[in-house]
Order: structure tokens, then C-alpha cells, then sequence
């Protein structure tokens, strides 16, 4: 009887030790901060960001008609600097529609398939990350406020049960990582905390830019899981629940990450 | 169609000397990779990277496989009179983009 109680105690103890505590607000920190100076500074040289030739590349396809509707992205939105200020540092957001949030990626392809009468982008093609680009550059600097709508919560609550699930062959959770030593290098690279506040972003590894769906995806298969696909309403969620730890971080996007 | 991305600064003093940027859009392809199916995908990089002013040519520089996508060149030079820089990317499969900046010397 007194041992059982013991066990039950030990145990209680050991998952109070282990719970993946979230990280207190005025110690988060942007990947930034983690970079080398070299690094920082091509981030915030315009022309030495190769971020930006992607939202060059956005910006014109934002003026360029697409689609049997024979509109533009300008047509309907007008000048994108006014009209996208702040959006992106509100995404994913609740699409009323659909019952369930939908990333920046997804809500440019319901405009393509809804208003303009295109196909959509594919995950990752050259437009629609120019696109991502373009839009959530115009966010640059505000602060992120994506989870604010209450009917996000449920979803804000799978994410964090996702982040929190440990998974794949080598039985890791994101949080066992991100949140409980961020401060400690993986081989040489820093682990950071995953604030997603700089997508879609130029990685010198990838040497080109990337979604956070696409970043997600290489963490699953790095803890060797089966990596969500593209759309999911998995990597949504996470991505949702990442953001909203983010609140009010400012928005870095085209962010450049080593 | 490529975008580049140029930084020369629109004034300066005679004499001075400036910083010049430029980041052209490229894969620059190795050729040294296969595909899952063992083909191997050729090589594709911008081989040679040419800045004139006022049509005499002030920077040059040789590329390589190893040089990694979007390339980034900076470099110096000293400014005795207002013109033009002319920038040109050549390399694989007919690659040639162009690309200009001008600087008003005081």
C-alpha cells in the first residue's frame, strides 16, 4: 500500500518535472536574436536580403491579371502597402466559410479559386511564396496578432496539443525542444524558440525561401514522423498555435534564417 | 523574368568612395546532383558577373558551381564623375540579364 502510494507519488513528481512549460513572455526572443551579426545584417540590408527578390517578384504578380475573371490581386485590393498592412500579422486566421482557420498560402489560393477563377498555387511554387512574400512584407514591423478571434480557440488548443505530442521514431515532442532548451545548440546549430514571426523566409540552407509548413514539415521528418502534408489541417493548427505564442512580436517578414 | 536587386547611391562627392551591391535572382544548379531517379540535373549557374561605368569596365568576376544560389556581390570603387554603372549576369543556357544605376557626382 505504501509503496504503491510512493510509486504514484514518483510519478505524479516526474510529470510534473516534465510538463513543457511555455516559455514567459518577456523571455521570448525571435530566431533573430540568435544569429550572427553577418547574418542580422543581411536580414536588415534590403539589398543584401535575397528575401526581396521574392517580393519583387510578388509585388508584379500582384498587378498581373490571373484567372478567366481576368483580375489582378491590385484590382480588387488596390495599393497593397495600405490595403495588406497588418494582415499577415493576423494569419492564420478563422475563415467563416470554411469552419476552420486558413495560413496566408491558403487564403491567396481561395482568392485565386473564388474571385479570380485560377488554379491554385502549388505549396512552395515560385509565385505563391512571391505572393506570401509581397503580402506579409507589408506587415513588416507590426506586431503579430494572429489567435486574437475567439472562435480560434479550439484550434489555438489542438496546435498546442500537436507542439506538445511527442511523436516519430526518436519520440520527441516540439516542445521538449523549443521550449525546454532552446538556450542549448543542436550539433552546432542554435534550437531558438520557434516564433514564427519572419514566413515566408529566406534560409541560407535551403538557399531559398521557404513556408513555415515547409520549415514544420523538416522538423517532423528530422524527429523521424511522418511529416503532415502541405494543407493540412495539422500544420495549420500549428502553425496557428505558433503565431499566437508570438503575439505581439513584430512581423520580420522577408526574416533571413541560417 | 529575373529580378535583381542593385544598391548604388544616388549622390556623391567626388572622390568619395562608394559601396556598390548587387543580389541577382539565380539556382545557380551545381550539376554535380541527381535526381531520385539517378539522372544527372545539369549544370546551371551564371558564370561571369561584368560592371562597366560609363561603358569602361570597373569590376569583373568568374563564377563557380560552388557559389550558392543568388549570388551577392559587393564591392568599391571611387567616383570622379556623375554617369552611369551598367551591370551584366551571363551564364548557363543563354542566362543574360542586365541591369543599370546612375550616380550624380557633386
Amino acid at each position: 500500500m505504501s509503496l504503491a502510494r510512493t510509486i504514484a507519488i514518483a510519478g505524479v513528481l516526474i510529470a510534473t518535472a516534465t510538463a513543457a512549460a511555455e516559455i514567459p513572455p518577456e523571455q521570448r526572443r525571435s530566431g533573430f536574436s540568435f544569429m550572427t551579426p553577418e547574418t542580422q545584417s543581411m536580414q536588415n540590408d534590403d539589398t543584401a536580403n535575397p528575401g526581396m527578390l521574392w517580393v519583387l517578384d510578388g509585388e508584379a504578380l500582384w498587378k498581373k491579371k490571373a484567372g478567366t475573371a481576368g483580375k489582378a490581386c491590385a484590382d480588387c485590393h488596390g495599393d497593397a502597402a495600405a490595403s495588406m498592412k497588418g494582415v499577415a500579422s493576423r494569419y492564420p486566421a478563422f475563415d467563416k466559410a470554411l469552419g476552420h482557420p486558413v495560413d496566408l498560402e491558403q487564403r491567396i489560393n481561395l482568392c485565386r479559386t473564388n474571385h479570380q477563377q485560377a488554379t491554385p498555387l502549388p505549396f512552395e511554387s515560385r509565385d505563391l511564396l512571391a505572393l506570401t512574400a509581397f503580402v506579409a512584407k507589408q506587415s513588416r514591423g507590426s506586431p503579430i496578432e494572429a489567435g486574437a478571434d475567439p472562435q480560434l480557440a479550439p484550434f489555438i488548443a489542438k496546435g498546442r496539443a500537436l507542439y506538445t505530442q511527442r511523436q516519430g521514431q526518436l519520440n520527441l515532442a516540439c516542445s521538449n525542444c523549443h521550449d525546454e532548451v532552446w538556450d542549448k545548440r543542436l550539433a552546432g546549430s542554435a534550437i531558438t524558440q520557434g516564433h514564427a514571426t519572419g514566413y515566408p523566409l529566406y534560409r541560407l540552407e535551403w538557399q531559398t525561401l521557404g513556408s513555415l509548413q515547409r520549415r514544420l514539415r523538416a522538423c517532423l521528418t528530422g524527429i523521424r514522423a511522418q511529416a503532415y502534408d502541405f494543407g493540412s489541417p495539422e500544420l495549420v493548427e500549428l502553425e496557428l498555435y505558433l503565431m499566437s505564442r508570438a503575439q505581439g512580436m513584430p512581423m520580420e517578414t522577408p526574416a533571413v534564417r541560417p | 523574368m529575373p529580378s535583381a536587386l542593385i544598391n548604388v547611391p544616388a549622390k556623391a562627392k567626388r572622390g568619395d568612395i562608394i559601396e556598390i551591391k548587387t543580389l541577382m535572382s539565380h539556382i545557380m544548379e551545381t550539376g554535380y546532383r541527381h535526381t531520385a531517379s539517378g539522372d544527372s540535373v545539369p549544370r546551371d549557374i551564371i558564370t561571369s558577373f561584368v560592371c562597366r561605368f560609363n561603358g569602361n569596365e570597373i569590376f569583373r568576376a568568374d563564377l563557380f558551381p560552388a557559389i550558392a544560389a543568388n549570388p551577392f556581390f559587393s564591392f568599391f570603387t571611387t567616383v570622379t564623375e556623375s554617369g552611369k554603372f551598367e551591370f551584366e549576369w551571363v551564364g548557363d543556357k543563354g542566362f543574360s540579364e542586365s541591369a543599370s544605376a546612375s550616380i550624380t557626382v557633386e
